[in-house]
């Protein structure tokens, strides 16, 4: 699973819906595996407003993953001269490119784990957890 | 015709036999891929979006969704759902590019609010009105999901359902769970009063009007089902006339109070005085 996705990821129970530790989702033991795929900047620039980036701070913290800037890269910093930037490839290989392979994905809130296997989380809930 | 609905519940109709049937079927694959290619119609996407993809199976409208060309606002990211985890081997198996989740969507839609820019879903949403315990009920399975999608949609996003409704019923208990939720809905027929009719649910989030998701195509009819608001009778009549002290005292003898006899002078005003 891309870590874009997991930047949309909230716990899907009920009852952690209305609280703000649902999100983002804690990756515990998750091993990362790196696919290149080609590059859409425009997409970059469309879903950056959208992301989290205090979620996404704290996900490639706990990841181990090289730090990230302070606030949101800004419109202007992913091209140079009509060129995506290193921001943006930089962008493009963190949320684009690695992606968890498997592990867990921990609810902060009610601590429910859901296994990833094979990059596909499980969100099925039992019917009492519902 | 029998529908796969009534046999078995999804996670368990689509196991390794069917999945892999269903994926390769060539007849499968053409009607899944025209029918996807009408809902990006649909859609109308102009840029890259980031589109949900409920129901997703082994990912045949996935593929065409990461396929879309440059000059026509592609390629879109996508992430799938689906119950059915043979369907999902079989995406993984194809290699196809998006993220996959193992998810019930009867049981809500796991994103944040304001995720995606569209939804897409094809053939899937008639599962929802198959409840397999007694602790669930089709009515609640459908308003989790549109409710989930409603929230996870991002303002002005639309959604495309295309869905095999079993009956009218069927279909109307659909169309009227997403606009409880708050969706713009609205439902586009290909190929009417056919054996191979599709049947699309159109919906939007804020701005209300779906019409304009057709408006520009051809050979589209638009029948406008929606209520005009109507004043109601209570409203045009006003306190004190005729008509009101009349449907107060039916109310009052429906009650069983004591009410007088109604007669030709019921409501008539008292002359001046002077």
């Amino acid at each position: 699973m891309k870590l874009l996705t997991l930047n949309f990821l909230t716990c899907a129970r009920k009852t952690c819906k209305s609280n703000a530790a649902a999100f983002p989702l804690h990756p515990k033991e998750a091993e990362l595996e790196q696919v290149e795929t080609d590059m859409n900047p425009l997409f970059i620039k469309n879903i950056l407003p959208r992301l989290d980036w205090e979620a996404m701070k704290t996900l490639t913290t706990e990841l181990g993953l090289p730090n990230l800037p302070a606030e949101t890269p800004s419109d202007e910093e992913l091209a140079t001269d009509g060129e995506p930037s290193q921001t943006a490839k930089d962008l493009h290989t963190l949320l684009m490119e690695t992606s968890i392979q498997s592990g867990k994905l921990v609810c902060g809130n009610c601590e429910h784990e859901y296994a990833v296997k094979e990059g596909i989380a499980n969100f099925l809930l039992p019917s009492h957890m519902v | 015709m029998s529908r796969p609905e009534d046999n078995l519940p999804p996670d368990l109709f689509y196991n390794e036999k069917e999945a892999r049937q269903y994926t390769t079927s060539s007849r499968i694959r053409n009607i899944q891929a025209d029918m996807t290619h009408r809902a990006l119609e649909l859609l109308d996407l102009q840029e890259p979006s980031f589109i949900l993809d409920i129901g997703c199976g082994s990912g045949l409208s996935g593929e065409i969704l990461s396929g879309v060309e440059e000059d026509e606002g592609g390629p879109h990211t996508w992430v799938g759902m689906d119950i059915s985890s043979s369907m999902l081997a079989q995406a993984l198996e194809r290699d196809v590019e998006g993220d996959m989740l193992l998810a019930d969507i009867g049981q809500g839609v796991p994103f944040r609010a304001g995720s995606f820019d569209a939804a897409i879903s094809i053939s899937a949403i008639q599962w929802l009105c198959n409840a397999e315990t007694s602790d669930v009920s089709p009515e609640g399975r459908l308003k989790r999901f549109f409710d989930g999608l409603y929230a996870s949609l991002k303002r002005g996003g639309k959604a495309v359902c295309q869905f095999y409704p079993k009956n009218a019923q069927q279909r109307s208990l659909i169309s009227n769970a997403a606009i409880k939720a708050g969706f713009g809905a609205g439902i586009l027929e290909d190929d009417p009063e056919t054996k191979s009719v599709k049947v699309y649910l159109v919906l939007s989030v804020g701005g209300g009007d779906v019409t304009g998701a057709v408006s520009g195509m051809e050979n589209v009819d638009v029948m406008d089902a929606r209520r005009k608001e109507r004043k109601r009778g209570k409203e045009f009549e006003k306190k004190g006339s005729k008509a009101w002290i009349m449907r107060k005292k039916s109310q009052m003898e429906a009650k069983g109070k004591v009410v007088k006899t109604s007669s030709k002078y019921t409501g008539r005003r008292r002359k001046t005085a002077f």
